[in-house]
């Protein structure tokens, strides 16, 4: 069926473009200049330079390392980090990378959910007060970076009015703050877009039938302006994920949560080339994929794409 | 024959950034029970605002409808309903058909289940019990294969098939009046013969009245028994379709009916156009709308605005024309008849 | 009827009758346009409000009187007060100059960075666009693969390689990959126009291919064009504040807003008037272009026109 066929061939596309990601990641890094022993500061004999180049493999060509790099790939062996050594790569990503997951995670749905809700309003409340209120608020989420954002956050209602702890991790209440900073940018993302696709659907045709049918104003908007809303705004759900992904280097920072952006900005400021080389590589295999499943999944959800068993 | 619709001294304004366009102005009409009335006139002279404010599907934050203004559907008062008494008159008495059946159907809804809603809501009826009347319905507007297509979606179909589709979902609940705007305006000629086939058989089963948008006199001719010549947001002529075809007495009129095309028309080479347009309707007009485009223009055309004057029978006239101190002209188009 | 004069009953006809054709005058489109974004209030606040950043930038360290690295160690962390009208930092540097400073270099990078890549996104998805097949589907391939790692992270691992962190190195690594997004939008708009059907009217008309680009698809993309760089702007400013923020934005003893908020925010608590200036400033300069974007991109789209 023509379906399984396009679904086989995006497949095979993903492989590949995850393998070219790799491929100039590892060279983009490996082309950084300088030299990686340099940040450590004293003076070392040469014979522990070697021993180092070494144990690296950075003593080997540069296509071989990049053959040794991918057969580890393969494995899901990202290298041991530089700066710590006996660390590895991959087992630093999997023991942080659940910990972003859930923060994010809440977050996104959270965040989803309520600017869903407010887009709604907004679009249904047009130039009332309803919606400049959630557009001041879509704004504020859009304009604001992040860490001030986070700052402020902090600074409110943790120091001033002592409700929940200031950073941290281990108990639920350390979820509040990050938790409350990073859903702001998918309610921004959300309320702004789910307003104007409503905006569009409400000035289609068919809800003009639908009004000519007699529907109630409340079932015109749910049953068919909504569903219809809802359906563009599947595409911009990988934009919203990425912005939880780079909100999480700075949110995990500043309330010091051991997650997976911590440590990529820590070994971005250590200098600490296989284990950014090896996150870098982890985020981007992780957004290829997601964005693959969020385009089956909206593949799945709209007839027209959907071809229909009986054609 | 019972009386359906009066309307009377119908005003529709827009409120837009550029100021107040005043789209319908005074237009009055009444309409019984199984008639069919044509609104004619070129686009934008207010047919299709009037239709559409017979059921009151304005929005109401740009769109005034304005005070003194009369719609009468059988004793009640349209313009004073409830949303309750509106959701019940929508669909159920009163239906719409819209020209454009790709974009008037909701695109992730199947047919059946777009015909269903109506049924559900105005019949009370269940699932199962809306789902074969829709089949019925599909069937009824002569849709092949109507237990399948009842899943179909809209883009599955084609566009005759599709405004069938539409007819069906209006058809539902048995209107008794059926508003259909331009509703082959959008659809090859061939499918136009057939749709307009349709209604025509649709509504001497049904005995529904209908009235017809249209910018087509040729499509007129054999399907209404009245009709209202528009212009400008007035009417300004209107009759039975004898009374109009063959007597017709406002200069729009005729020029009208010289546009379209006769096998049997003595110049063969060049079409009838009628130069001009029409004036914006954000201007109060106090004279004859026409005067600018009409060859018989007197000086008190473009002073004041002409009266409704009675010419014969049913048939009534907007013109300056008809005041017995004006020359007596022959309409252009016509031979003798 | 009453009584009317017989002569006012002498037929006259269409020619000097004198009755005006009683319709608008036409206005052209971009004045049209701008006519609209006026009307938009709140656009034209932000425009303004705008105006005056750009103006104090360019103005402000001048007005302030202090240099904007001059360190006076008898006047650290200072809130603000007359002789510091934005206060002090931990070196005891005016604030208001620096925050200029810090200005020029912010909105020079977005407005450079948006600029760049518009012009290349232009010309690549023109290009894509006029070739079509296998040409356009080579080079949208390129594109896919490009624009799926997150901007950003792209834009850290450019940073780490091109070193520096002059702003020439970073506008470089923003607008490497920044461009896509454009190129993909200026190639859909292209391809929509050519099937539009006001260009199948001019080619049945028999005008020149040539006429028919400039005429009728430039002018048509062009707006699209104007209104992603206006949303660019702020994107750039933010990437480079993001930047700042993880280490590798502008390095000292240059300074941008994403600079001073980044060591500000260390010691908010105890200084937040440190944070707030260039932080306020930020968030400002954003929201004006965001509001002129969507006032722009409702003033320029013809179909908005009520």
């Amino acid at each position: 069926m023509a379906n399984t066929k396009y679904v086989i061939k995006r497949i095979c596309y993903m492989i590949f473009t995850i393998f070219a990601v790799a491929t100039v990641t590892f060279f983009l890094m490996r082309s950084i200049p300088g030299d990686p022993l340099a940040n450590m500061a004293r003076a070392l004999p040469e014979q522990t330079k070697l021993n180092f180049y070494a144990k690296y493999g950075l003593d080997k060509p540069l296509i071989e390392q990049y053959f040794i790099y991918m057969k580890g790939l393969l494995h899901f062996d990202l290298g041991e980090s530089l700066v710590f050594a006996g660390r590895s790569v991959a087992g630093e990503i999997a023991k942080t990378s659940p910990i972003s997951g859930m923060v994010g995670g809440i977050a996104l749905v959270i965040g989803t959910i309520i600017g869903i809700a407010l887009g709604v309003i907004a679009a249904l409340k047009k130039n009332q007060w309803p919606d400049y209120i959630v557009m001041f608020i879509a704004i504020l989420g859009a304009t604001v970076p992040v860490f001030v954002l986070a700052s402020l956050v902090q600074y409110m209602f943790a120091v001033k009015l002592q409700l929940v702890p200031a950073s941290g991790w281990g108990k639920p209440e350390n979820l509040v703050l990050p938790v409350l900073c990073m859903c702001f940018s998918s309610i921004a993302t959300y309320a702004r877009y789910i307003k104007s696709s409503m905006l569009d659907t409400l000035n289609q045709d068919y809800v003009l039938t639908a009004r000519a049918k007699g529907l109630s104003e409340r079932a015109v908007v749910f049953k068919h302006v909504l569903r219809n809303s809802l359906l563009p705004a599947v595409t911009v759900f990988s934009g919203s994920v990425v912005a939880i992904f780079t909100g999480a280097f700075v949110t995990e920072r500043m309330f010091s949560i051991p997650g997976i952006g911590f440590y990529y900005v820590t070994s971005i400021n250590n200098n600490d080339y296989t284990m950014i080389l090896g996150t870098t590589i982890f985020y981007a295999v992780l957004f290829i994929v997601m964005q693959l499943i969020v385009d089956f999944v909206y593949m799945i959800l709209d007839p027209r794409i959907r071809v229909s068993g009986d054609k | 024959m019972g009386k359906l619709l009066d309307v009377d001294n119908l005003r529709v304004s827009f409120h837009t950034y550029a100021g107040e366009v005043k789209a319908v102005r005074g237009v009055s009409f009444e309409l019984n029970e199984g008639e069919t009335l044509a609104f004619v006139g070129e686009s934008g002279c207010g047919k299709t605002v009037t239709a559409k404010a017979i059921m009151r599907l304005h929005p109401t934050n740009t769109t005034e409808i304005k005070e003194g203004s009369k719609v009468i559907y059988k004793d009640q008062d349209v313009l004073a309903m409830s949303k309750k008494e509106l959701s019940n008159y929508r669909g159920n008495e009163v239906s719409m058909i819209f020209q454009d059946p790709m974009t008037s159907l909701n695109p992730t809804m199947t047919v059946g289940k777009q015909i269903m809603e109506g049924l559900m809501l105005h019949r009370g009826l269940d699932k199962k019990a809306a789902r074969e009347e829709a089949i019925n319905m599909l069937k009824l507007v002569k849709i092949p294969d109507a237990e399948k297509r009842v899943d179909a979606y809209p883009h599955e179909m084609s566009g005759g098939m599709r405004q069938r589709v539409m007819i069906a979902i209006a058809l539902a609940c048995n209107p008794t009046l059926l508003i259909a705007d331009e509703p082959t305006t959008a659809l090859d000629v061939t499918i136009q013969a057939q749709i307009m086939e349709l209604l025509s058989e649709l509504k001497k089963e049904l005995n529904t009245a209908i009235i017809l948008v249209t910018h087509d006199l040729g499509v007129v001719a054999d399907f209404a028994d009245k009709i209202q010549v528009m212009y400008a947001g007035q009417v300004i002529e209107r009759g039975s379709v004898q009374e109009i075809f063959k007597n017709a007495k406002h200069p729009y009129t005729w020029a009208l009916l010289a546009s379209v095309p006769r096998l049997d028309s003595e110049n063969k080479k060049d079409l009838y156009a009628l130069q001009g347009t029409p004036p914006d309707l954000i201007n109060e007009l106090n004279h004859c709308p026409f005067a600018a485009r009409c060859e018989y223009c007197m000086q008190i055309c473009k002073e004041a605005m002409p009266e409704e004057t009675l010419v014969d029978g049913t048939h009534k006239v907007s013109c300056w024309l008809q005041h017995p101190n004006a020359p007596k002209v022959k309409s252009f188009y016509e031979k003798e008849v | 009827m009453q009584n009317i004069a017989k002569e006012k009953f002498q037929i006259i006809g269409i020619e000097n009758n004198g009755v005006e054709a009683a319709s608008r005058p036409s206005i052209g489109y971009f004045q049209d346009a701008w006519r609209r974004f006026r009307k938009n209030k709140i656009a034209t606040v932000a425009l303004i409000v705008l105006a005056i950043i750009v103006f104090m930038v360019i103005f402000g360290p001048a007005i302030s009187g202090y240099a904007f690295e001059q360190i006076d160690e008898s006047a650290i962390n200072l809130g603000p007060c007359a002789e510091h009208w934005f206060g002090t930092d931990k070196l005891g540097r005016d604030i208001f100059a620096r925050v200029w400073i810090a200005g020029r270099v912010s909105l020079a990078i977005g407005i450079i960075g948006a600029l760049l890549s518009a012009i290349i996104g232009c010309i690549y998805g023109g290009i894509a666009a006029y070739f079509g097949g296998i040409v356009d589907d080579i080079m949208m391939r390129i594109v896919e693969i490009l624009i799926s790692v997150p901007y950003l992270i792209v834009v850290i691992v450019l940073s780490l390689v091109l070193g520096g962190g002059g702003m020439f190195s970073l506008i470089l690594a923003m607008t490497l990959t920044g461009w896509c997004g454009t190129a993909r939008m200026v190639r859909a708009q292209m391809l929509t126009l050519k099937n539009e059907e006001y260009v199948l009217a001019a080619q049945a008309l028999g005008v020149k291919p040539t006429k028919i680009i400039t005429r009728h698809m430039i002018p048509n993309t062009l707006s699209v064009v104007i209104v992603a760089i206006t949303f660019d702007i702020p994107g750039y400013i933010f990437s480079e504040a993001f930047l700042s923020y993880i280490g590798l934005g502008i390095q000292p003893p240059n300074t941008s807003w994403g600079a001073m908020a980044s060591v500000a925010q260390s010691s908010m608590q105890f200084y937040p008037t440190q944070l707030f200036f260039p932080a306020a400033l930020i968030a400002l300069t954003m929201l004006c272009f965001t509001l002129i974007g969507d006032g722009l991109r409702d003033a320029l789209d013809p179909k908005l026109r009520k």
